[in-house]
């Protein structure tokens, strides 16, 4: 029993769930492990795992960004507008990651200089930028003009589509940018002590405003290739993506409290969430059903990281 | 009369200190008691027992004869015996009469009864004598108003035992007079109090009898304080003989390394000035809330400043900000070790290179093999106990976790001032005697070194120069050659008749 718990609550005990139900549903679940599905199944997580990047930093510095929903679908949009105003993807692009950033940007410095409460800054952004969304487009879809849009998501290499890549790739990036970088071991240094990080030397204050200034980045990033997808920005697009995001970062092993983070553990996080809802719409589980399972894996997220501090706690 | 307040060979123990050992004495009914000893004599925790927070590890505590048993500060209270603390325990958003009545308010099935509430109070200030509107908001007090509020509470449960630690600390001339005739009424009610203060003049002001603790033992007991003086009172706090466990030696001293002109804060009012050489070790020394820390930390640019300036080998410091300091070599060993120091849950590693590793990190990229190569060197020099650099630092012991923090900036290469703000508080002596070590080979290496302690023989024992501190004033400069703990201690204690006090140069 002690040593299942140890397993469970330790460094890899995610993972050992993870291949656990992940072979209980290819042996149960038909049509589950087939190639078809598993690449809907990394296209369905594509934006929740480019935004758990970020979202990593953010939690393991001791904050929190409700607004990254808002923020994909406000960059999808004003991508899809500005490509559609300027006739140059290129342009469309460049706009959206412009917004972006800057709405990360506003984040940090609302809350890195002014010191507001992270949970009410982002909540208040993440009703303005989704008011943006919605005055910006009259609270209607607007359908790309430009057909080469949709290669963005619809391209392959490889057999598979560029969006997973995209993913891949921030998952290299970003896991590169946590263990190996200043920018990374400063982070976990701040959310671990902020005060004897700053009194080290460390500019909490800067780092955090990079922090949230690159969250609105990636955020830009995941709006552009969801618009691409659904062929349309859409100012309603990805509501409820924050819970699933922070969901998934805290079933991968990030705590809440700060300090403590993985990448790897955040793939998991991610591909937990996905299999999830796979397996749900393969099982024709009803749409309504889902949002309680969502609810039920974020508490359970919660009560692991709950169990795994005290058992860092105990070991300490 | 007879004793009311009796403590038994009260004895108390922490890891690594014995903080109270067989202390006895005995207070009369209707008398204020003082209580002194340097920081860390035992007053602390003598209190704390006494209220219920902490039980001794053997001896008892009666009260009118009988002896209590209790377990906690409840129990204490309902024994009659009251500590108000410095933090005051009053909920500012209710009124004064709210906060008296906090924890049992008068009524019927949860509503209130606003006339006995406030009704009941008004008769009680005014029987003791504490001019406050029960209906204001305890927010809206001044911090002698709020003691006043604090004592009635105590008077209210009916305490027959008053304990107050330093409650003029930060109270004008006028409050504290206030303070005082209450507590003559108290005593003439026949309430016992426990008076603990710095303060010679408050202490012969006041008590009818003195207690003075010493290294957590009882140093001596005046039953008639109108029988002792201020300078044997002083030599009892100290009177320990100096030997040299320190393992001090003479150094050469070089050129000004640290020149502080001026410097004032927040916290920290009175412009202060100093300047330490090269391999001097200038050790600062004063009562808890002197205003040591305070002033390391402006120096080192972790609070704002409000004036004044600091240079480094002639170079001023522009900005007051951590990265500026370190940059330009001068760094603090903060007080706090587990908030100000470490970074918990991050490894021995991480936490010695979070400041150095900029220095191996091109693009801010880092190269782990120079930073395991760098943290395992300083592990060795220093010698930090530890199976591996990769060890939470949380599981270190105290000691190693210092030498941990003294790592952080001798990675740096190229301090020229170290900052240290109680470098050996929670730890043990071996590993005490190892930072002293390290420390006067820093110094005799050229590092100009500042010790902030409040441990009066630390400070004698390692220092080439002490300044010593009083209500964020330096009261006195004295060089080695010089040292005398009563003289040192005479200067930190506020208000007492001696050249170097800030009082007697306020009256100048």
């Amino acid at each position: 029993m002690t040593s299942l718990k140890k397993l469970l609550l330790g460094e890899q005990g995610l993972v050992v769930i993870f291949a656990l139900a992940f072979l209980v549903v290819s042996l149960t679940v038909p049509n589950f492990l087939t190639e078809r599905n598993m690449l809907g199944l990394l296209q369905s997580v594509v934006t929740i795992g480019i935004v758990a990047c970020t979202m990593m930093f953010c939690l393991a510095s001791r904050d929190f960004d409700l607004s990254v929903g808002s923020t994909v679908a406000f960059s999808g949009m004003v991508a899809v507008m500005a490509s559609n105003a300027t006739g140059s993807i290129l342009l469309g692009l460049v706009a959206a990651l412009i917004c972006g950033g800057l709405v990360g940007t506003v984040n940090g410095v609302v809350i890195a200089r002014f010191r507001i409460n992270a949970l009410i800054t982002t909540l208040a952004t993440m009703q303005i930028v989704r008011g943006l969304a919605l005055i910006a487009s009259d609270g209607r879809a607007v359908g790309i003009n430009d057909p080469s849009f949709y290669q963005l998501a619809l391209s392959r290499f490889l057999g598979i589509p560029t969006p997973i890549w995209v993913m891949a790739l921030f998952f290299v990036a970003f896991g590169f940018l946590l263990n190996r970088t200043v920018f990374g071991k400063n982070t976990l240094a701040i959310g671990g002590n902020p005060e004897a990080s700053r009194l080290a030397g460390v500019d909490v204050a800067r780092m955090r405003i990079w922090i949230f200034a690159l969250q609105g980045l990636v955020c830009a990033v995941a709006g552009v290739l969801l618009a691409s997808r659904i062929t349309s920005g859409q100012p309603n697009a990805a509501t409820g993506l924050e819970l699933s995001v922070i969901s998934a970062c805290v079933l991968g092993g990030v705590s809440l409290a700060g300090g403590r983070a993985a990448m790897t553990g955040v793939i998991v996080g991610v591909l937990i969430m996905g299999i999830a809802e796979n397996v749900m719409n393969l099982l024709n589980i009803q749409a309504f059903y889902q949002y309680v399972v969502r609810g039920l894996i974020l508490l359970l997220a919660v009560l692991l990281d709950n169990l795994r501090s005290s058992a860092a706690g105990r070991r300490a | 009369m007879q004793d009311f307040l009796e403590f038994r060979s009260i004895s108390k123990g922490y890891p690594g200190v014995q903080a109270l050992s067989n202390v006895s004495f005995s207070v009369k009914k209707g008398a204020v008691h003082g209580l002194m000893g340097e920081n860390g004599a035992g007053k602390s925790t003598l209190i704390r027992v006494l209220s219920g927070d902490q039980s001794a590890d053997t001896g008892e505590i009666l009260i009118d004869g009988k002896e209590q048993h209790y377990r906690s500060v409840r129990d204490a209270f309902h024994a009659g015996v009251i500590v108000i603390h410095q933090e005051l325990q009053l909920v500012p958003e209710l009124t004064v009469a709210e906060n008296l009545w906090l924890g049992r308010f008068p009524g019927k099935g949860g509503v209130i009864d606003r006339q006995q509430l406030t009704g009941v109070v008004s008769a009680k200030l005014a029987e003791i004598g504490i001019d406050v509107d029960p209906s204001v908001k305890v927010a809206s007090l001044s911090i002698g108003e709020r003691q006043m509020v604090e004592i009635a509470k105590a008077v209210m449960l009916d305490a027959r035992v008053i304990a107050l630690d330093e409650p003029t600390s930060s109270l004008s001339s006028r409050e504290s007079e206030i303070l005082f005739a209450l507590i003559d009424r108290l005593r003439a009610s026949g309430t016992v109090i426990l008076y603990v203060s710095h303060r010679l003049d408050e202490i012969f002001r006041l008590c009818d009898s003195l207690t003075v603790l010493r290294d957590g033992k009882l140093a001596a007991h005046h039953p008639e304080i109108s029988k002792v003086t201020r300078d044997q009172i002083i030599s009892e706090m100290v009177g320990r003989a100096i030997s040299n466990i320190w393992g001090w030696r003479e150094r050469a001293l070089g050129q000004e390394r640290l020149r502080v002109e001026g410097i004032s804060g927040p916290k920290l009012r009175h412009p202060l000035s100093f300047s330490v050489r090269r391999g001097e070790i200038l050790g600062f020394f004063g009562l808890i809330g002197a205003g040591r820390s305070e002033l390391a930390r402006l120096v080192y640019g972790a609070d704002a400043r409000s004036g004044g300036s600091v240079s480094v080998d002639g170079v001023t410091i522009a900005a007051d900000s951590p990265p500026q300091s370190i940059r330009s070599g001068m760094v603090l060993c903060p007080e706090d070790r587990k908030f100000d120091g470490i970074v918990q849950g991050r490894s021995i590693e991480e936490n010695m290179t979070i400041s150095s590793r900029r220095h191996f990190s091109p693009f801010g990229i880092i190269n782990p093999k120079k930073e395991g190569a760098l943290a395992d060197k300083f592990i060795a020099k220093l010698r930090v106990r530890t199976p591996s650099r990769r060890q939470d630092i949380i599981n270190l012991s105290g000691g190693n976790q210092q030498k941990v923090i003294l790592g952080r900036w001798l990675s740096e290469e190229g301090v020229k001032v170290l900052m240290i703000d109680e470098p050996t508080r929670g730890i043990d002596v071996g590993a005490k005697s190892e930072i002293y070590e390290i420390l006067y080979e820093l110094a005799a290496d050229g590092m100009a070194i500042v010790v902030i302690s409040s441990e009066l023989p630390e400070v004698m024992g390692i220092a080439d120069r002490i300044m010593v501190m009083c209500e964020g004033r330096v009261a006195a400069d004295i060089p080695r050659a010089d040292f005398d703990d009563r003289r040192i201690l005479a200067a930190a204690l506020p208000d007492v008749q001696n050249p170097n006090t800030p009082s007697h140069a306020q009256a100048r």
